[in-house]
């Protein structure tokens, strides 16, 4: 069954289309990733997905509610964690949930329970009755998905949920998210723009400038470059590019400085281009392909190479401070 | 309508228990009355002769004061929308099953509680300051600030709309609030005032809300001083003395169209 079911969507902000046309569905229980570059339009989707934007055109049905003309139902079906806090920060971890709760009609002889559940599921019990001030980024964080959770909803939208956080508390989020998969019943949509977090999701789409270039999972997107990925450094790299075309039949680029292409049997290949090889060589490289190399090879940018905005910079500096209080 | 309801509530029940949870909002805001208080009462009084017989300027002001408290935290419950939206919490509640004609509501109703809880303590007061208090006086009195609470938070979540900085919030209620306060008759009667500020007072839906307030502690002062002395200190419009209910309705009737304006306002943003 698809629990959301998404066709020709597209959202125009004047002339700036920042979704163009997508189309796209999402199995009930899988972990499904929406992988790109700041700007890609990832959060442009979910906001439409969520209600919170209308589209511009095509049609977007979740838990098999509209989500232009049937909001509310949408909005009962779904958990949201943002890119940014949206906690009361005045307010006490319970106080935040308690609100959440009145807010998604939770029935009264449920609430308290479903409070500790979330809370024990994320590992805040003792923080229950604090304030959120004084919680840390990552305790924010596993406070919004305790919320997101908190009214048993069918689909977890996750928007950059580990966004701005240190590498350890990126962990501990991951643990908590694929903790949550052991729930047959729920479905979990995240954005990423990380390639190491991409890899835990079922299914991934790639996304830049507002269009969908890849939809597979991360094994058959990595397979899909054709085996090993090898870097090569030469004294000419333009000379060595001819002759792998024609003593190979390879076709390489030339990124960064570097020769690279993918190989099936890499380990083989190598052995034979050490002895066949002419054009003298400064170093040599082969390993598995990772989503970065998919991302590489199919827009010819690497994922970390496109810009921060200015914004984001801001945010990460901020949490930076933050974290280091 | 059960989303607008639910909406209502919910939102109410939030802005009351942020408005309890800070400790140093909660006694301002119960303070400022008091503060008013001591300096248009005990102050200006000492150089303010009686207005009418039996109506010395701290019995003239007392219901102006009231009015005033409503007038400020009414308005200035707007400013909990900008807050939310800047600190992220306005999407909590945009994504939630909640109608948004509902969302507004339930800022305008926790307003208006707030407003009242000021009131009352303005009532509890009454006694210290020798104006006389009947029950028929304050039961008459409760509904009347709810009315006006309601009407002026309309405006103050109008304007709050679709601003995104507390700063701009803060500087367009600073040049609304005035003009809004002085020039409704809190302080001095409007009736024998230069034109020009004559005609603003009318316009100023406060000025019927400080009419009403006024006539209903005042009423046997009023009473006692005579007919025309008590139509110097109300309202007049087009030679028409205005009385309670028409206060009222005029404040009701303004305070509908801004909430009707303000749901509008707040609904279109996406």
């Amino acid at each position: 069954m698809n629990i959301i079911e998404v066709q020709d969507l597209t959202k125009k902000y004047g002339k700036l289309v920042a979704v163009d046309d997508i189309s796209f569905h999402v199995v009930k229980g899988e972990i499904f990733g929406f992988l790109g570059p700041n700007g890609a339009g990832k959060t442009t989707t979910i906001s439409i997905l969520c209600t919170l934007l209308k589209p511009s055109g095509g049609k977007a049905m979740l838990c098999g509610h509209d989500v232009v003309t049937q909001r509310n139902q949408v909005r009962r079906c779904i958990g949201l964690v943002f890119q940014e806090p949206t906690l009361d920060e005045y307010l006490t971890a319970e106080q935040n949930l308690r609100f959440h709760a009145y807010a998604y009609r939770v029935p009264a002889e449920q609430r308290e329970k479903r409070i500790s559940e979330v809370l024990a599921l994320v590992d805040l019990e003792d923080r229950r009755k604090n304030r959120v001030r004084t919680f840390s980024g990552g305790m924010k964080r596993r406070l919004e998905i305790a919320r997101g959770l908190l009214h048993s909803p069918r689909v977890l939208f996750l928007d950059e949920p580990t966004l701005g956080l240190d590498p350890q508390t990126r962990r501990l989020i991951w643990d908590f998210i694929l903790k949550l998969r052991k729930n047959q019943s729920l479905t979990i949509f995240l954005t990423t723009h990380y390639m190491d977090e991409a890899e835990n999701c079922d299914r991934i789409s790639v996304i830049d400038h507002g269009h969908i270039i890849a939809l597979d999972t991360p094994e058959k997107l990595k397979d899909s470059l054709g085996g090993d990925v090898v870097t090569l450094l030469a004294a000419d790299n333009q000379t060595a590019v001819v002759e792998l075309k024609e003593k190979f039949g390879i076709s390489a680029r030339i990124q960064e400085g570097h020769i690279v292409f993918s190989v099936p049997q890499g380990e083989t290949f190598l052995a034979k281009l050490v002895q066949e090889f002419k054009s003298p060589l400064k170093s040599v490289g082969i390993h598995r392909p990772t989503l970065d190399d998919v991302f590489l090879s199919l827009t010819g940018r690497a994922i970390r190479d496109t810009e921060l905005s200015e914004k984001d910079q801001m945010k990460q500096m901020m949490a930076l401070r933050r974290g280091g209080r | 309508m059960a989303d607008i309801f639910r909406g209502t509530w919910v939102v109410a029940y939030r802005e009351l228990l942020r408005f309890f949870t800070e400790r140093s909002r909660t006694f301002s805001s119960l303070f400022m009355p008091l503060v008013f208080l001591a300096i248009f009462g005990a102050g200006f009084q000492n150089l303010i002769p009686n207005l009418s017989p039996g109506v010395d300027f701290l019995t003239f002001v007392y219901p102006g004061i009231i009015a005033m408290t409503v007038l400020q935290s009414s308005i200035f419950s707007g400013i909990s929308i900008v807050w939310d939206r800047e600190f992220g919490f306005l999407k909590e509640i945009l994504v939630a099953p909640l109608a948004r004609s509902g969302i507004v509501l339930g800022k305008v109703v926790g307003a208006a509680a707030i407003a009242l809880m000021q009131a009352i303590i303005m009532l509890i007061l009454a006694p210290f300051l020798s104006v006389q208090l009947t029950p028929i006086i304050v039961a008459e009195l409760i509904p009347t600030v709810i009315i006006v609470a309601i009407s002026l938070s309309g405006l103050g979540v109008l304007i709050a709309s679709r601003m995104r900085s507390q700063q701009g919030f803060q500087v367009i209620i600073q040049v609304v609030i005035f003009p809004l306060m002085f020039l409704s008759g809190v302080f001095f009667p409007v009736n024998n005032v230069p034109v020009w500020m004559e005609v603003i007072s009318k316009i100023n839906p406060v000025t019927y809300g400080v009419d009403a307030i006024r006539h209903i502690v005042l009423g046997q002062e009023l009473a006692v001083a005579g007919g025309a002395m008590g139509q110097a200190l109300g309202v007049t419009v087009f030679g028409h003395t205005m009385t309670v209910g028409q206060d009222i309705l005029v404040v009701a009737g303004i305070g509908l169209i801004l909430l009707v304006l303000a749901i509008w306002s707040f609904s279109r943003q996406e």
